[in-house]
Formats: structure tokens, C-alpha cells, sequence
């Protein structure tokens, strides 16, 4: 029997000649990230080793990465310390992968993993965050964890206790309509298999719609494939990957792409056809409590956000860019955007995507997590509603209990910071 | 035997147990506070030591499911707490065996707030229904990580192997 991506992924990784689905292995970490919540991690670090008489060092500051997101710059005192004493292990130690708040070289972690190469197909990746299945769409098999476990990696260098997971194949048929893109289709997906459908399962992407996809739209839905419970959204190494890495990520030296067996086995099989999508939404307080967007048009909107590790890139920008350029967001209806690094930001400037938001009233903020975890700009008022092109909705996501939260793509978000209520990009 | 102290619906996630706002507090010795945050009554009876230790919160499917944030089990853990769900998600179980916090995965349960419960190695007892229910065991694989009473002395012991 044949083998799926991940499953050769997990048998290279941890030594074996085959695995599969239920065998526990201890794979090799090719890349362990981690973003404030480092200052947990290293609390559990130091730890491990106490008592030990070993020094507490890490097992490869090379494969480490620290990328400051969640609340940039600092929204309180214990945030900024927090930031200063990763900092200070991170000089100890020598972690060069190491983001610090920039407008050169800062972001959000899942666009600043993929943007400098970090992540490889075929790498084993973790990170302190349940997003970490971003980095499928390079064809990693990659996957969130907590900081306790961090600890454990950075000690040993390993994933101890992984049970090799069964995968759905999702195959994508069929050209996007306009105004619909992988965003639709991923909340499609999600409202589909259910917010635990996916659970302890791998999401492997395959089909022409997500070979002629961008990595930008890949890692979009791979993002939010945790929404469904997976454990990982895994889109193999192809073209496109070897193009990205090279072209925008800049990497140089050979990159091995891994594809599963003709014959591998999977769990489910879902097929999807785009030709007739249409923008999906997901409605509070439940990202699988997915409708089509003819459901919920006209419902009015206090806050509107484009950005996030889902939906922040120069792509994202353009088509909101392109939808707001010369009008105006609706009165009564605020608008903020969250380029996902800085390079992307500085690439919107360079376009003139930041000046049309800015003039059609958007209020463009520093790349970072921003409102979407309801640490830090951009709380939502009692009883006001967001649409937003984050990935959660769930009650009090964006800082208040009374909030409400409506999930879409950039489209439709900036076709409804126009008219002030959930809008129909198609009919703008 | 322990009380049930609150049944909670389907997808409790890691922002209902433990909201981001919070989450520049790391720290388990300081996480127990902000439990359940925004169930106002219930966070105050929590960090009123209302409930006697051991005492059961009752969840249905996929408790615990979004973000991996670890608080959301050092919170409970602060509390002394259990949780028996019909299914936990990934990350929030790893977690809660990490962290050792007792997580039962029981999918036939059926029990109220106040019903008094029995935890074997195998079932969950109802003692008020008399109704007894039988558990998933936990992946095999955390085993090690159990038996060493969590995931720092498992690594610890597993450096020391090392040398």
C-alpha cells in the first residue's frame, strides 16, 4: 500500500522505510516556531532542565524561529516584557530566525515563515499555534501544538508520541467565478465537514483548481483547515511551490518536493466543483455555521477588517484595493486593514493599494494579528458587528462577549465597507 | 464521586475557557483567574472556590477546539478540575496530558448539573441516574507522558537517557 504525503513525510522524518495511519513515531523537527507565547515556552524550558545538571540549551538554535505578532507593538506593560526577555533568549541562545516588531522585516508568523523560506516541502513544522497548518501549502506536513510541548521539541529536537494521522483527499475541480477565490472555498469546505469533521485527520489538497492556485491562496486554505479539526491542510510540492520559494522567497539551493503514492489510502474522499461557488460567510459564533452570502446580504456592519495570516496579502490588498478605489466606506462603518508583513505592506505602497484604501477611508495598520484574537486594536463595541477576513469568530474573538463576527474574503469585505452592510461583490 | 458543576453545549473553544484578551498572561500560578471569563457567574464561583476539588465540567463534542493557547488547560488545572466530553480536540487534549489535566472522552454520557459522577479506569458512572457510560481511551501513545506525570519530567527523564 502506497503512502499519503504526510505519511511519507512522518516515515523520512523518524527514520522508517513506511508508516502508517495509528503508529506512533518520533519525528525529526525541521522547524519549530513560536511567537510571544515564547515566553511560556521558555518558562517551560528552563523547566525541563532543572535539577537535570545539564545546561539548558537548545537543540538547534538554527531550526528555531521567533516572530513577534500577536500584539505589536505592545499593548500593555506584561506584553513588552514579555517581548523583552524572549528577546534576551533569544541573543543567548543564538536563534537567528528571530522577528522582532519592524516595518522592514516584521509580520505576522505565517506569512513571514513561507516569505523567507523557512519552510520546505517535505519539512516536519510546529508551532505554538494552531494555524501552524498555514505552512502545508509549501507541502510541509505542519501542525500546531501547545507551549509545553514547544518545550519539548526545543529540548529534544523531536516530536515525541505522534500517531501518524489519516488523511481526506480533497480534490478542487473547475475555474473560480468572479469575485470568488480559495477563501469561499475553504468556508465551503469547512461548512461541509463540520467544525470537528476533520479532527485528528490531515486535509490533502489535490485537483486543477489548486494546481492554478496561488501559495498565497494555498496557505489560505491551509490556514483554515484547523477550523474543520485537522490536524494539518497539506497541499504536495509542485510547480507553483518551486516558483514561490524561488521567486519570492529567494531560496537558492535544491528543494525536493514530496507527492503521495498513486495507491495511498485515504480516510474520505471530497470533491468539490468552484464553477458555481458563490461568497460564502461564516456567521457567528461557529466557522462551520457556513451560508451563502445571499443569506445574510444586507445585514449591517459596525467594523470591517481585512488582513490576518488567512487573508493579508498582496493579493488580498489588490482585490480590496481594486473594489474601493474611488468610493468611499459608508458612514457609520470603520474599516481597518493588517497587511500580513511588512514586505507585503511595503509592496501594497509600492502598487498604490495602501493609498486607494487609505483615501476611501480604511485605516491601514501595521502588519500584525491585529483585532482577530481581541488582544489589541480594534475591539468591537456591545452588540456591534464585525466582517472580517480573519479566520475565528467565536464569541468574544474580537474582544467582546457581545460582539458578533461574520468570516468572509477580501471581496466581499470591501465591497461592504462601501455600502455599510454584508454586500454582494458580484453585484456591486 | 464528584459533582458536575456545569454541562456546556458543542465547540467550546479555547476562547470561551480561556478569552485572548488574557493571553499576555502566561503563567499557571496566574491563568486560574480568568477561567471561563465572560460566564461572568461562573468565573466568579470558580475563583470563589465554590465547588469542592475534582469536581466535573461536562462538554459535548470537540471541547476545547481553535487556538492551541495552553492556558486554556492551565486554568482548569488551577481549579482542580476535570473535564468529561463526548470528544476533545486535538490540540487541547495534548495538552491537558501535557499539562496533566484529567480529560475523560465519554460520547455516550448523559449527565446534569449536579449529578453526581464516578470516574473508573473504563466507564463514567452516573450515581444520580444510576446510568453508566463507557469511555474512549486516550490515545496510546501519551501513555509515557501520563505515567511520568506530564510532558517536562517525560522530557526531563528522556534528557537524562540522552545524557
Amino acid at each position: 500500500m502506497g503512502m499519503t504525503v504526510v505519511e511519507k513525510i512522518l516515515a523520512r522524518a523518524a527514520g522508517l522505510p513506511s508508516v502508517k495511519v495509528g503508529d506512533v513515531v518520533e519525528p525529526k523537527v525541521d522547524l519549530a516556531m513560536s511567537h510571544e507565547n515564547a515566553a511560556l515556552v521558555i518558562n517551560q524550558f528552563q523547566e525541563v532542565f532543572q535539577g537535570t545538571g545539564l545546561p539548558a540549551k537548545v537543540w538547534d538554535p538554527s531550526r528555531i524561529a521567533i516572530i513577534f505578532d500577536h500584539r505589536v507593538p505592545a499593548e500593555s506593560p506584561k506584553t513588552a516584557t514579555n517581548q523583552k526577555k524572549i528577546r534576551g533568549f533569544v541573543a543567548d541562545h543564538g536563534i537567528t530566525k528571530f522577528h522582532d516588531i519592524r516595518g522592514d522585516v516584521g509580520g505576522i508568523c505565517h506569512q513571514i515563515l513561507p516569505e523567507y523560506g523557512y519552510v520546505r516541502p517535505g519539512y516536519v513544522v510546529v508551532g505554538t499555534d494552531s494555524h501552524t497548518t498555514s505552512h502545508g501549502a509549501l507541502g510541509a506536513f505542519s501542525f500546531g501544538i501547545g507551549a509545553t510541548e514547544m518545550a519539548s521539541v526545543w529540548s529534544l529536537g523531536i516530536a515525541v508520541n505522534i500517531e501518524v494521522p489519516a488523511t481526506i483527499k480533497v480534490v478542487v475541480k473547475g475555474e473560480f467565478p468572479p469575485f470568488v477565490g480559495p477563501k469561499d472555498l475553504i468556508l465551503h469546505v469547512i461548512g461541509k465537514l463540520t467544525a470537528q469533521g476533520a479532527n485528528y485527520k490531515v486535509l490533502e489538497f489535490h485537483g486543477e483548481t489548486i494546481r492554478k492556485m496561488s501559495t498565497s491562496g494555498r496557505i489560505a486554505i491551509c490556514n483554515m483547515s484547523v477550523e474543520a479539526g485537522a490536524t494539518s491542510g497539506i497541499v504536495p510540492g509542485d510547480a507553483e511551490t518551486l516558483r514561490y520559494l524561488r521567486e519570492e522567497a529567494g531560496v537558492t539551493d535544491p528543494i525536493p518536493c514530496v507527492t503521495p503514492d498513486l495507491d495511498a489510502s485515504y480516510v474520505q474522499t471530497l470533491d468539490i466543483d468552484v464553477t458555481r461557488l458563490v461568497p460564502q460567510i461564516a456567521c457567528p459564533h461557529m466557522v462551520d455555521n457556513v451560508k451563502p452570502i445571499g443569506e445574510v446580504v444586507g445585514t449591517r456592519i459596525q467594523q470591517i477588517v481585512i488582513g490576518s495570516c488567512t487573508n493579508g496579502r498582496l493579493d488580498d490588498l489588490a482585490a480590496a484595493a481594486d473594489i474601493l478605489r474611488g468610493k468611499k466606506v459608508a458612514q457609520g462603518t470603520r474599516m481597518l486593514v493588517f497587511p500580513a508583513s511588512s514586505k507585503i505592506f511595503a509592496q501594497a505602497l509600492d502598487k498604490g493599494y495602501v493609498h486607494d484604501l487609505m483615501k476611501a477611508g480604511a485605516v491601514v495598520m501595521n502588519s500584525g494579528c491585529g483585532p482577530c484574537l481581541g488582544v489589541h486594536e480594534g475591539a468591537l463595541g456591545d452588540h456591534e458587528k464585525a466582517l472580517s477576513t480573519t479566520n475565528r469568530n467565536f464569541k468574544g474573538r474580537m474582544g467582546n462577549p457581545t460582539g458578533e463576527v461574520y468570516l468572509c474574503s477580501p471581496a466581499v469585505a470591501a465591497a461592504s465597507a462601501i455600502t455599510g452592510v454584508i454586500t454582494d461583490p458580484r453585484k456591486g | 464521586m464528584a459533582k458536575v458543576i456545569i454541562k456546556l453545549e458543542n465547540d467550546i473553544s479555547t476562547d470561551d475557557i480561556y478569552p485572548g484578551r488574557f493571553m499576555a498572561t502566561v503563567l499557571p500560578t496566574e491563568t486560574p483567574q480568568f477561567a471561563f471569563f465572560d460566564r461572568t457567574e461562573f468565573n466568579a464561583q470558580l475563583k470563589a472556590k465554590a465547588f469542592a476539588p475534582g469536581s466535573i465540567i461536562v462538554g459535548g463534542e470537540n471541547f476545547g477546539c481553535g487556538s492551541s493557547r495552553e492556558q486554556a488547560c492551565s486554568t482548569l488545572k488551577g481549579h482542580d478540575v476535570a473535564v468529561i466530553a463526548k470528544s476533545i480536540s486535538r490540540i487541547f487534549l495534548q495538552n491537558s496530558i501535557n499539562l496533566g489535566l484529567q480529560v475523560v472522552i465519554c460520547p455516550g454520557l448523559e449527565a446534569s448539573e449536579g449529578d453526581d459522577l464516578e470516574i473508573t479506569a473504563d466507564q463514567v458512572i452516573n450515581k444520580t441516574t444510576h446510568k453508566v457510560f463507557d469511555q474512549v481511551k486516550l490515545p496510546a501513545a501519551r501513555k509515557g507522558i501520563m505515567d511520568a506525570g506530564g510532558l517536562i519530567p517525560y522530557t526531563r527523564a528522556r534528557l537524562m537517557a540522552k545524557g
